[in-house]
């Protein structure tokens, strides 16, 4: 990579003495330093306020507030079990969705696309990652929400709307539509990661796979995605996470209804959505303090999901890193 | 550059049995489809948002305040101005804490708590923003009893650290070994070889950075909606709501009128609009840089 040279003028007329050169290192680490601390300070200062505002909320429902379904500020009845099963079952269907498409288009861009269109292509599909939540929400309910009212739930709900997978009434905003947003926010993350990988594979796996005769689809099936397969599930779970953070898209069009049920067009509600609708103006003391512990709740799924992502980045890295 | 499939000769298919050949081309082409089903998202939502919002987008929407509901007309000044004083604000905040943080994570590598402070970066990524919203109500909007541009500028400044902290370290790692060993060997004590001799090198990319994580903040809504909360009339006070392009999006967004929604998307498409001039001047300096 080139390098400008710059001039060096670090040395000033007069050399300094050692003392004022140890001083002003001594300076220099620890203002230095500081800021770096800050940095963990935040996040520890982050969980602790939180946890202590959600103390409250904690020492009325107890672990049971995990499990409860009833949202009620007026009666001061919390539980989060509706919002964790949208955030988590909207989430896995958006994986459900994105990751064969991801995965595809990955392989195109690694192992079928010509060079000189892979760069323009990649640019595209990392385009995706730069359009902000609130556009894609607005997109999402003024022209997605209504299209698969009238193109898929409706003719869902009339054809099976016995099994429970499709029943209730096709409202529009639902578990669907979250998932179908989610699935093409998460799609960028899959795609770049997964390209990434498969573009590290060593070419022998390749040739080895040709030269015994397979074809082009077998060899990569059978010698390039498996070893590439880590570091493609590390891609996955991290599109994971990102999926059950996401909030303004999911807000705008899952419903917002505080049941969980296991049918697609029923509305929904998420953990981040709940608390982008209510928390500006919770009123009570517990319902505030519900808010901050399911803020908690969230913290927590979401660094566990990232901290298995790194941790499976980590182990193929450690593993490549010993020639294997 | 890593050589794939495609660069390899493509093997003959005529020795094969028919059902391979039918899967290879099959499978292939799934992976073919896989790509246009992946843009084709994107293009819909950027045709929309042009359409809709060059429609909707006219002087009057940078230059007016919101009428009320049922007038036509009227713009998003406020919002957009608030915006760039939330970034501005934000960045007051997160660019010195990430720059130096960066500088003393690649000055000091050996120290144990670098392993701590990265950690913690990764989490600041990982979160979603609307917890650190959450973060930034309590230790930002109770104290102050209001709601406040600092509020939602602590809440975007969060997010912007970890991004500058990752930038700077690792433009700093990529300046030569060399150069630092040159200042040093010359006499200039490690503080002066860090801040005149190496950052100055590492500065277009640590600039680029920057951009980048601004153009991030700037789409950023979830954490805006209880710190910044949101205004009709223009502010220029950083201790008042204060007016945003997204939370301005939403509102509009999710309201029952067809006004608003209009004004939605030409307010959808100055974002995407601004957020990639920032984006296009971030690649315009690394290829300065590059050449």
């Amino acid at each position: 990579m080139a390098v400008e040279t710059p001039v060096l003028n670090t040395v000033p007329a007069a050399v300094p003495s050692v003392a004022a050169a140890a001083r002003g290192d001594a300076v220099f680490l620890r203002v230095t330093q500081a800021f770096a601390l800050a940095v963990l300070g935040v996040v520890a200062f982050a969980v602790i306020t939180t946890a202590v505002r959600a103390w409250p909320a904690m020492r009325a429902f107890g672990p049971a507030f995990l499990i409860r379904s009833t949202w009620d500020p007026v009666a001061e009845q919390f539980g989060a079990w509706p919002f964790i099963w949208g955030t988590l079952y909207s989430s896995l269907l958006a994986l459900l969705l994105a990751v064969p498409v991801g995965v595809g288009a990955a392989v195109f861009l690694a192992e079928l696309c010509p060079a000189w269109l892979r760069a323009p292509v990649s640019f595209l599909v990392e385009l995706l990652a730069a359009i902000p939540s609130v556009v894609y929400g607005l997109w999402g309910v003024l022209v997605m929400v209504p299209w698969l009212r009238e193109r898929v739930q409706a003719p869902l709900a009339a054809g099976l709307g016995n099994w429970p997978l499709f029943s209730g009434a096709p409202y529009g905003v639902s578990l669907l539509a979250a998932a179908v947003i989610l699935a093409i926010m998460i799609l960028p993350i899959i795609t770049a990661v997964t390209r990434d990988v498969l573009l590290a594979v060593p070419v022998e796996q390749r040739q080895a796979s040709l030269a015994l005769g397979s074809t082009r689809w077998e060899a990569i099936w059978r010698a390039v995605l498996p070893f590439g397969r880590v570091g493609i599930m590390g891609g996955i779970i991290l599109a994971l996470g990102r999926a059950l953070g996401e909030t303004m898209a999911v807000t705008m069009v899952i419903g917002n209804r505080p049941e969980a049920s296991v049918s697609l067009l029923s509305p929904a509600y998420s953990l981040a959505a709940v608390l982008a609708n209510e928390f500006a103006e919770a009123t009570g003391a517990l319902h505030r303090a519900a808010l901050q512990e399911i803020t908690l709740v969230l913290f927590g799924i979401t660094f566990l999901v990232n901290a298995l992502a790194r941790w499976m980045v980590w182990s193929i890295t450690r593993r490549s890193g010993r020639g294997g | 550059m890593a050589e794939t499939s495609s660069a390899l000769p493509a093997p003959p298919l005529d020795r094969v049995p028919l059902g391979r050949r039918l899967q290879n081309g099959a499978m292939l082409g799934l992976c073919w489809l896989a790509v246009g089903l992946a843009l084709v998202p994107l293009l819909l939502v950027l045709v929309h948002v042009a359409r809709e919002g060059l429609s909707a987008v006219n002087l009057q929407f940078f230059t007016e305040l919101p009428r009320p509901v049922g007038e036509a007309g009227g713009g998003m000044k406020q919002a957009i101005l608030g915006s760039l004083m939330l970034v501005g604000l934000a960045a007051v905040v997160g660019v010195p804490v990430g720059v130096l943080g960066g500088i003393y994570l690649a000055e000091y590598p050996s120290h144990r708590i670098c392993a701590w402070v990265r950690f913690a970066a990764d989490v600041l990524t990982g979160v979603p923003s609307i917890v650190l919203g959450v973060v930034a109500y309590t230790v930002v909007v109770v104290p102050m009893r209001r709601f406040s541009a600092l509020a939602g500028a602590a809440a975007l400044a969060m997010i912007m650290v970890p991004i500058l902290l990752r930038t700077t370290e690792e433009m700093i790692r990529l300046v030569p070994g060399s150069l630092r060993e040159a200042s040093l060997a010359l006499g200039a004590p490690r503080w002066r070889t860090a801040l005149f001799a190496v950052l100055p090198v590492a500065r277009s990319g640590i600039v680029t950075g920057g951009l980048l994580a601004a153009a991030r903040v700037a789409g950023e809504t979830a954490p805006l909606l209880f710190t910044a909360l949101n205004n009709q009339y223009l502010n220029h006070q950083p201790d008042q709501p204060t007016a945003s392009l997204p939370v301005q999006i939403y509102t509009y967004a999710v309201s029952p009128y067809a006004e608003w929604h209009r004004q939605a998307w030409a307010g959808a498409l100055v974002l995407v609009g601004l957020i990639g001039a920032l984006s296009i001047l971030a690649r315009v300096a690394t290829r300065s840089r590059m050449a």
